[in-house]
């Protein structure tokens, strides 16, 4: 395993875990907000940190066995659990930057109005415990950050006296399910990180009884229907800027590439990626009758984290490519939708789209944003999402023509469903204001750079594809490294790995 | 490689120019806009004036040169916009496809380009080509937005939407650019959502209104179904061949004249051929408002005189023409798909014509009128007669576009003249039903007033079931959250969650 020349990974974690600390002594709002964003963005640094060493690294010093996987310089894990906890790769890499980046425009967008009710503290907490989740492969480990990353709106929901029924029901589901999950692969003796760790050891694919329980957990996390109850609930009951922080990066697809893609049998991964494709088709439809916009966003998103989570299913390289694309565009031109949505809330307070708003005249920039990243989710030319979409699509058609359609109609379905919206809250009529209500420059900051690099990463996309291709190839191959050791050790009769089949499939282009 | 020569150097430049001087008044104008900080109408007007001079100009310059040097078509490749390249998969050996008739600036690129194709990756390529369609296109492109951008100048002066206006019109002629002058199928598709987009927000460019705004989501609508056909045949492109260039699809080779546009050999099967070939019928159908989808188009008519003038009467509506007219080789493959565009075709220009006589206003029955000639030049693609096809559109377009712009005066003439006869002028249409037997005409009255029935069918057996079906699952879901919640009703948008006494007041109108 590499070593990053600093030990960026360690304090990716540790400084938001400083920041939540003191914020959570301040007794001034104000003074609690500037700590927060100072310390988010020292966060920011040191993950953009990690990902520059981790691009600049030599890779060709490194072992071909241990597939990229790179470690902070210190080393304070491997003293305590015999095993390095904070690991990245070319799939998380970019990942720890993406999420503290989003963390810090939510940060910085919170006006005063909302600010009493925004928890600093424990948006820095959740924050450190995102950057601990993205750094980890290790399933124990991954299980108790996952459930660890779920407390953070429970605690905020009991403090606005809401109930947190549905939230904690599906979610102590969830970590119950991984912790069921993580015993059986235990008992099992399957090692998710074998090149890492022992390079040559002999590989184990878990059983279905041990996969299944994972891949539930990943369900519910991915908001995948009908388990994607607490997501519309979490965003009616919960402050719109924590709900946002709790889905945008996409943890859920985290735990399905780390916990379920490498070793599931083909079948399992069919069965995930028609249910997230039904859900994606679902959500998009059902975006189309939401009467509030809260609800709307959700099912933007909960489409949006399915169709990522199929696209992840496909195990074809150019349909994981598309997926991992779709990840990043997809929680940034959400979070920029999301943030949008909240500065139109924090004015003039939770709006119907039972009827025309007419924004437009009182907001226009806040209008052009709300369109622009709302096309830029649903891959929009010239948006970051574009390519990825694209793949996606034919990656879908590669295994399965009927999966494409299913896409297609579920993008197309989500861009209806955003110009709808737009139409509702912005046109219609005309509504005036007596005091100035257009977007103030923190927010205008936080939304624009969001937008700026939907644009200009659509302008470049061979900046943004590149890298996503080469994680997906290591994903694919780390599943093709568990399959072909399965296959040696398995029985005649046993119907052959199909892994490299898939894999076969995924790159041969040409017919 | 052989040095550029002078021309192809000139080719590549203005090649740009063209290209550049429709995308920067884009840039430029939303880049203002997300800033807050709006040009003025005179400096709006200036830029956009700029652009379509530079933009005509190189244009007209290219059509010189290749009638001049008989180049019957330039590529201009700015190389790969997406590269990916599959591990263990070596590249073929020896050299790649021969690139003569390409830019030298360009032909190393495609060079690249050709070889990885022979490896098996996966590209999306920047690339225009300048053909017999394509540059007659771009200059009719230019010519028409700006005669009309001038009218507007006038038109909108001092309209509070002004600067809106012409953002969405420097986006619609940057998307009527690329896609003229796309040499893959992801340009071209980049462009084609660009004029949707722009196209559905100025039909509701009278956002104060509820009407223009709905009749703005419906094109939207009918745009995205046109949009998803368009995208999995762009996929399906891809899925076959790897790629989704024009060139390579179509079998267009620039030295041999066979196989330039209107020929090619479009190497598929039959079955490919026809799922290609409808998915782009039905794309350019949504697109040309052909049968069934042809109930947007009087919709289209709320938005500005202008935009209607240069959407709906010249260049938007012929964009599903231009799309068939691009794939022609692949109707020559595919007769059944050009038999069922000759079917639609008529049909749709039989329907317009009908419709069309009951309007009751001038927009809308410019707007059959010109639909039923859109229908005819798709029944003359179907037929195989392309340049009688793009002369068809080119002379219809200008023609269309000066009755559009003349409309908003012609009833005020109208007035002015029965003032100074002193009397109703005569009706003709109405002496020249006369032909239609009388127990018809009640029917076909009916039927032309309800235009065929068409938005009636989509609306009661497609769209309103689903939305019921949906609703439905959205209240069941609802109950099933509260009752896991353990409260009785949806949580309200709680007094602690509402901001302060809201600023806001009530709609001024």
């Amino acid at each position: 395993m590499t070593d990053l020349h600093l030990p960026w990974l360690e304090l990716a974690f540790l400084v938001p875990l400083l920041g939540a600390a003191i914020a959570s002594r301040c007794r001034e709002v104000a003074t609690g907000r500037r700590v927060a964003l100072v310390f988010a963005a020292l966060t920011v640094v040191c993950a953009g940190g990690e990902w520059i060493d981790f691009v600049t690294l030599d890779w060709n010093a490194t072992p071909q066995h241990a597939l990229h996987d790179v470690d902070g310089n210190l080393h304070w894990s491997r003293y305590l659990v015999g095993r390095e906890l904070l690991v990245i790769d070319r799939v998380s890499a970019p990942l720890l930057p993406l999420a503290s980046w989003l963390y810090f425009l939510t940060i910085l967008a919170t006006e005063r109005t909302k600010a009493p009710r925004f928890s600093f503290a424990g948006t820095l907490l959740s924050l450190a415990v995102t950057m601990a989740t993205f750094s980890c492969k290790e399933p124990w480990a991954l299980a108790v950050l996952l459930s660890l990353g779920t407390l953070q709106p429970i605690l905020e929901l009991r403090a606005r006296n809401q109930p947190i029924g549905v939230y904690a029901l599906h979610m102590g589901c969830a970590a119950l399910l991984l912790l069921v999950g993580c015993c059986a692969l235990h008992y099992e003796g399957v090692d998710l990180l074998p090149f890492a760790e022992a390079p040559g050891a002999a590989l184990k694919n878990p059983s279905l009884l041990a996969i299944l329980p994972i891949l539930l957990a990943v369900l519910i996390r991915g908001g995948v229907a009908p388990l994607h109850c607490w997501a519309t609930d979490l965003f009616e009951r919960g402050a719109l800027g924590t709900a946002i922080l709790s889905v945008a990066p996409m943890t859920g697809a985290y735990a399905a590439v780390r916990l379920v893609l490498p070793f599931a049998a083909d079948e399992v991964v069919r069965v995930m990626g028609g249910v997230a494709l039904f859900t994606a088709l679902y959500a998009a439809g059902m975006a189309l009758v939401q009467t509030e916009p809260r609800r709307f966003f959700c099912y933007l998103f909960l489409s949006h984290s399915a169709l990522i989570l199929a696209g992840l299913e496909m195990v074809t390289a150019i349909g994981l490519t598309g997926a991992l694309c779709l990840w990043t565009s997809s929680a940034l031109s959400l979070t920029a939708f999301g943030l949008t949505l909240r500065a139109i809330e924090s004015r003039v307070g939770r709006l119907s789209l039972t009827q025309y708003q007419g924004l437009y005249d009182a907001m226009p920039t806040l209008a052009g944003c709300y369109l622009l990243s709302g096309l830029a989710s649903v891959g929009f030319p010239g948006t970051l999402g574009f390519v990825g979409a694209e793949m996606l699509v034919d990656g879908a058609v590669s295994t399965n023509p009927l999966f494409g359609i299913a896409i297609v109609a579920a993008a197309a379905l989500n861009g209806i469903a955003v110009v709808h919206t737009y139409m509702l809250l912005f046109t219609g009529k005309r509504r005036m204001s007596t005091i100035a209500i257009r977007i103030s420059d923190r927010e205008r900051f936080a939304i624009v750079s969001l937008a700026a690099l939907i644009v200009l990463g659509g302008t470049a996309p061979q900046l943004h594809v590149g890298p996503r291709h080469h994680a997906a190839e290591e994903i694919l191959e780390l599943r093709r490294q568990h399959h072909l050791d399965t296959s040696r050790r398995t029985p005649p009769q046993t119907p052959p790995a199909s892994a490299p089949d898939i894999l076969a499939a995924g790159k041969a282009r040409r017919p | 490689m052989p040095p550029a020569s002078l021309s192809e150097n000139l080719y590549f430049g203005l090649g740009m120019a063209v290209l550049l001087a429709s995308a920067a008044p884009v840039f430029i104008l939303g880049g203002a806009a997300l800033l807050s900080r709006g040009l003025s109408e005179r400096a709006t007007g200036r830029l956009l004036h700029s652009a379509t001079v530079i933009g005509l100009s190189a244009s007209i310059i290219i059509l010189a040169m290749m009638l001049y040097r008989g180049d019957r078509e330039v590529r201009i490749v700015l190389g790969d916009w997406v590269h990916v390249a599959h591990a263990h998969h070596a590249p073929p050996a020896g050299p790649g496809l021969p690139a003569e008739n390409t830019l030298p600036h360009a032909e190393d690129a495609l060079q690249k380009h050709e070889l990885a194709d022979e490896a098996g990756v996966y590209h999306f390529a920047v690339k225009f080509v300048f053909d017999r369609l394509s540059v007659p296109f771009a200059i009719m492109t230019f010519s028409l937005c700006g005669v009309v951008g001038a009218f507007a100048f006038r038109y909108l002066h001092r309209e509070p939407g002004y600067d809106r206006f012409f953002l969405l019109y420097a986006f619609f002629v940057l998307g009527m650019v690329m896609t003229s002058l796309a040499g893959t199928i992801e340009t071209l598709f980049s462009g084609w959502e660009l004029v949707g987009l722009s196209s559905a927000m100025l039909v509701a460019f009278y956002q104060d209104r509820a009407a223009p705004v709905r009749n703005g989501l419906r094109v939207w609508t009918v745009y995205r179904i046109s949009d998803a056909a368009l995208l999995l045949a762009s996929v399906a492109m891809h899925h076959l061949h790897g790629h989704g260039d024009f060139d390579k699809f179509l079998g267009h080779h620039p030295l041999d004249p066979a196989t330039t546009w209107p020929g090619g050999d479009c190497a598929v099967t039959v079955g490919q051929g026809l799922l290609v070939g409808f998915l782009l019928l039905a794309a350019a159908a949504g697109k040309s408002a052909l049968i069934p989808f042809s109930g947007w188009l009087p919709r289209a008519m709320e938005g500005p005189t202008p935009s209607s003038a240069v959407f709906y009467g010249a260049l938007s509506v012929h964009l599903g023409a231009f799309l068939l007219l691009r794939f022609s080789p692949l109707l020559d493959q595919a007769p059944a798909v050009a038999a069922v565009a000759v079917a639609l075709g008529l049909a749709t220009s039989a329907f317009a014509a009908l419709v069309g006589r009951v309007q009751t206003d001038v927009k809308s029955a410019l707007s059959f009128a010109s639909l039923s000639q859109v229908g005819l030049i798709v029944a003359e693609i179907g037929l195989g007669l392309r340049y009688l096809a793009l002369i068809h559109i080119l002379g219809h377009a200008c023609f269309r576009t000066l009755q559009f712009i003349r409309a908003p005066n012609l009833i005020s003439d109208f007035r002015n003249i029965e003032n100074a006869v002193g009397q109703h002028l005569p009706r003709l249409a109405a002496e020249n039903d006369s032909w239609i037997p009388l127990r018809w005409r009640s029917w076909l009255y009916r039927f032309a007033l309800e235009k065929g029935y068409l938005d009636a069918f989509l609306t009661d057996y497609l769209v309103l079931p689903l939305l019921a079906g949906l609703r439905y699952c959205n209240g069941w879901e609802r109950s099933w959250t509260n009752f896991l919640a353990g409260s009785p009703t949806a949580p309200p948008a709680s007094e602690a969650e509402l901001p302060p006494p809201s600023p806001v007041e009530e709609p001024v109108r």
